[in-house]
């Protein structure tokens, strides 16, 4: 039988990369100074499971490199070995250098030779400091033919118990070459003691087939050691095989030739169930216990199909609001009970989507533990929160940003361990990765207690870059320039951090994700960066305004309040702008309709206003009427057209109408400067 | 009637492989991902034959086999190692644990295939 | 589905001379015939309730909900200046579907769906009417009538129709 076993590469795949993550993760928790068995156990299995697979997908560059990385976890697992540092250093690289196969493996190329080269002779060079494992190398003893073998085969009482069965052995004997046997029944047998499932029946066999021992002793391989066997080789000049009471088992070709005709009868029905029971291409169920993998396109487009769900239930709930209660009350009810049907399941089928926060932060250790190395300094990792929950989508583009401030604190802000115990700190640094949630947001720190900012040197190469910069400037506004374009502060361009990618980029990637980042710093304590983050980017709890015959869906998470103020708490700035005092603090002010320079039909008296605040900054926007608080689903503007100045996106209301949804953060950046200036 | 297969393996790609060849060759399969899950459901039904992997997180196939070898339903059935240990310890312990037998890894399909039809027919 | 886009299944699967042939779907602007390739033609509807966008251009209608997208709709009598500017139950809208975007256009009417050999379209003139000739791929000539031929899907791309962003117009 022929099967085509390129159907399970891509679940291959997936799970040994995982494999190789779980080593990883694992690897760096390990502390050769407490060793955890559990831990070694885990990171002995991936590489077991990613050995056994790749040998049976015939990936065998694979198998062959995994193969030494297992007999040195073996060793490492037995305490045949121990475990020190460089052992792990090995251990992650050839993780690395398994992750290059893997992914040569999978696209079908070469894989990087020199890497794999370097590392397997890392390996084997470990290996052999303690000769025993390597030299494991059986010695094959040298293969015996004879014309025909002579077996005595007498089964233990408890073969069955093992599940074994000496009609298969014999019937597997016979499918070698004509086989004859002759029972020996047990002396010792008593009725009294005998149990009726012992095995009490031995054979003395002779089988006429010129092959080597080991296939003889290969069939007696499950039983060896439940059974006393004897073999005996038959040269062609020995006497032809006892002749008495003769019990011919089995012939040679029948037993052969029947499962042969079984199996390509049955093939074709097989083969259909076996289709119908393969998952789809590229979806590879993980088992029964209670996980499944699925294409994320098809969760988006649940999560489309839930969104148009919500729409037309809103819809449906505006039209029944015309409805007499009495006379519609079933109908009243029963869309009562849709509606709250519609936001469980919208609530379940978000958090489909959500990862753990972990799926980034698990990346850290390794890289903090490479980066360290690299420049020579001493840093401890924590992580808090690591099981909070974001949107997928989120956590992807999480990511990048995230990486870069981690390498970012790691390469300047961590001092080496002469400068901090200079500075009287101990030669560890630390930088603690935190995430939770903050009202309807995720909160991200990256807080490490490096050497912090340096006003001077960002003063001073603010203006050399020919920014706009003064010595009175606050600290946080100094602290802010890092996130301008083209800003770099390292003295040295070194390639932890590296060229071209800056803060300004860090802070597009979140601002694109409606979140925000913020920076405290004190020279000589450390620097705390705090990113703020929606839960999710398709779903928004907004509240929804009108202007004229306009409506605006305003994000609830930057609603401070809504007021409304009197007359003469609004007063004109120069000429041009206005602030409204709001209890003690003046806020810049700003009409809704001016901003979207759209015509307004009603000319209101704009004394009503919602307070928004984003980075630090507030904003009083002046709207004609708050129409409520309700979930949108968030739509783009760019797929068909463009970005609009001022939004984030549109969504549907209820009535079908597109509304647009205001852009907190780009409303307060471009509006309260040009005011404050 | 076809005969019913539990196979074990946490890896999800053996798992299939071994499911699929089985049902390709016309057996009945259940798929468990770790000796526990299997133990569970070898309780609630009777299979003709049960592979497990050696190593599994939760429930390793050593106890697994140990476990169901005291299952009257179990006492006598067929339980298959799979295994990329060939050394003579490791099939020690197989057989110790109650063990009928086992395939090493790796295996393609027409072994497998060939080992279950001498076993089970 | 249309009667535009059934025609355009019921002609798929002719021979080779026949592929040649291409069908437009015409439509007026003021006194002007345009025809524009009925592949890029999604639907045709009435003119519904548009959400204004701001910082748009007047010919910029603003966005509808086209069964949960959101679709830009672009007011071609206002952009080429070109017949009377009302909206009533009369006022149609070809939703054109460009490849990787979905815009709708507001025509002054839709004529029909036309036929046209290579032989019956003329280059295009150096001169134009509303729309800019480097947009014209050909004049049809019909009988009486003349119809001008529009790469739409190059037209609305253009940047002054101010549809997209200038980095997805570098991609397209």
């Amino acid at each position: 039988m022929t099967l085509d076993l390129s159907r399970f590469h891509q679940t291959f795949f997936d799970e040994s990369f995982e494999g190789l993550d779980t080593m990883e993760a694992a690897l760096l928790q390990l502390d050769p100074a407490a060793v955890d068995a559990e831990t070694i156990n885990t990171i002995f299995r991936a590489a077991h499971s990613i050995k056994g697979g790749s040998g049976t997908f015939g990936f065998t560059a694979v198998a062959s490199f995994t193969h030494l990385l297992e007999t040195l976890l073996d060793q490492m697992r037995s305490g045949k070995r121990v475990i020190t540092a460089g052992n792990v250093d090995l251990l992650l690289k050839s993780s690395d250098a398994v992750r290059e196969l893997l992914h040569a493996a999978k696209e079908a190329r070469q894989a990087n030779v020199e890497l794999i080269a370097h590392h397997q002779q890392a390996l084997e060079a470990a290996l052999a400091t303690d000769g025993s494992a390597a030299a494991v190398a059986e010695a094959e003893p040298t293969p015996e033919v004879a014309d025909g073998w002579r077996i005595r085969f007498l089964p233990q009482p408890s073969l069955f118990r093992s599940g074994n069965e000496p009609m298969r052995i014999l019937r597997e004997l016979a499918s070698l070459g004509p086989l004859s046997a002759e029972p020996v029944l047990d002396a010792s047998l008593t009725l009294v003691d005998s149990l009726p499932e012992d095995a009490h029946l031995g054979w003395q066999l002779t089988l006429a087939a010129p092959v080597n021992e080991a296939v003889v002793r290969e069939v007696f391989s499950w039983v060896e050691d439940e059974c006393t066997l004897v073999i005996e080789s038959i040269k062609a000049v020995a006497e032809a095989p006892p002749g008495k009471p003769q019990l011919t088992v089995i012939e040679g070709g029948k037993g052969r030739a029947l499962p042969d005709d079984r199996r390509s009868s049955d093939r074709r029905s097989g083969e259909r169930r076996g289709d119908a029971a393969a998952p789809a291409n590229g979806v590879a169920a993980a088992g029964g216990g209670g996980s499944i993998r699925v294409p994320t396109e098809k969760i988006d487009l649940l999560i489309n199909l839930v969104g148009e769900l919500v729409i037309t239930q809103a819809m449906l709930a505006q039209q029944a609001g015309v409805l007499d209660p009495t006379l519609c009350e079933k109908l009243l009810a029963g869309l009562g009970q849709l509606d709250r049907n519609t936001r469980q399941l919208q609530e379940s089928v978000m958090s489909i989507r959500m990862l753990p926060m972990d799926f980034v932060f698990s990346r850290f250790p390794r890289l903090v533990h490479d980066l360290a190395a690299k420049l020579g300094k001493q840093i401890r990792l924590d992580t808090i929160g690591a099981d909070t929950e974001l949107d997928k989508s989120v956590i992807e583009k999480i990511a990048d940003p995230l990486t870069h401030l981690v390498r970012n604190s790691l390469d300047h802000g961590i001092e080496s361990a002469e400068e901090r115990i200079a500075a009287g700190k101990p030669a560890e640094g630390s930088i603690t990765l935190k995430a939770g949630h903050r009202g309807g947001n995720i909160v991200i720190e990256i807080i490490d207690d490096g050497r912090g900012l340096n006003r001077e040197r960002i003063l001073a190469k603010a203006r050399s870059n020919g920014l706009d910069v003064s010595d009175s400037m606050s600290d946080s506004d100094v602290n802010q320039l890092i996130f301008a374009p083209g800003f770099s502060t390292a003295e040295v361009v070194t390639d932890v951090s590296g060229r071209g990618v800056g803060m300004d980029v860090v802070k597009k990637n979140i601002h694109a994700l409606n979140g925000q980042v913020d920076l405290a710093s004190k020279p000589g304590k450390g620097t705390h960066i705090t990113i703020r983050l929606p839960l999710t980017l398709a779903i928004l709890d907004g509240m929804s305004i009108a202007v004229g015959n306009e409506v605006f869906i305003v994000p609830l998470a930057s609603v401070v309040e809504s007021l409304q103020a009197r007359r003469e708490d609004v007063h004109t700035v120069g000429g041009a702008g206005r602030v409204v005092r709001v209890r003690n603090e003046m806020v810049p002010l700003m009409a809704l309709h001016d901003l979207v320079q759209l015509p307004v039909t009603s000319a209101p008296e704009h004394n009503l206003f919602i307070l928004i605040e984003s980075e630090g900054r507030k904003l009083a926007l002046a709207v004609d009427e708050l129409l409520g608080q309700q979930q949108v689903v968030v739509k783009s503007l760019e797929s068909n057209y463009r970005r609009v100045p001022y939004m984030s996106g549109a969504t549907i209301l209820g009535d079908g109408r597109v509304a647009l949804i205001l852009d907190a953060a780009e409303l307060v950046r471009r509006t309260a400067p040009a005011l404050a200036a | 009637m076809s005969a019913h297969i539990l196979a074990v393996d946490d890896s999800a790609s053996m798992r299939q492989m071994v499911a699929f060849t089985l049902k390709a060759a016309g057996y009945e399969v259940t798929e468990a991902e770790d000796g526990a899950v299997a133990l569970g459901l070898a309780k609630q039904g009777k299979y003709k034959l049960v592979l497990a992997d050696v190593n599994m997180p939760n429930m390793d196939g050593l106890t697994l086999v140990k476990n169901l070898r005291m299952l009257p339903d179990y006492r006598f059935t067929p339980l298959l190692m799979l295994t990329t240990e060939s050394t003579p310890e490791k099939k020690a312990e197989g057989k110790a644990a109650g063990a009928t037998g086992w395939l090493v890894k790796p295996f393609n399909p027409e072994q497998l295939i060939a080992t279950i039809q001498k076993v089970i027919g | 589905m249309t009667a535009a886009t059934e025609l355009v299944h019921t002609s798929q699967g002719r021979s080779a001379i026949e592929a040649m042939v291409q069908e437009y779907l015409t439509f007026t602007l003021g006194e002007e015939e345009y025809g524009v390739d009925i592949l890029k033609v999604q639907e045709i509807r009435g003119y519904d309730t548009i959400t204004r966008m701001p910082d748009a251009p007047d010919f910029i209608k603003g966005v509808i909900n086209l069964r949960g997208t959101i679709v830009p709709v672009v007011d071609m009598r206002i952009k080429f200046k070109l017949g009377k500017v009302v909206y009533d139950e009369f006022t149609v809208m070809i939703i054109l579907n460009l490849g990787r975007r979905v815009v709708g256009m507001v025509v002054d009417g839709v004529s029909d769906v036309m036929q046209l050999n290579p032989d019956q379209i003329r280059p295009a003139p150096e001169f134009g009417g509303g729309v800019n000739t480097k947009y014209i791929t050909g004049l049809g000539a019909l009988e009486q009538r003349m119809l001008i031929l529009v790469d739409i899907e190059k037209l609305m791309s253009a940047t002054d129709m101010q549809l997209m962003d200038v980095q997805a117009q570098a991609l397209q």
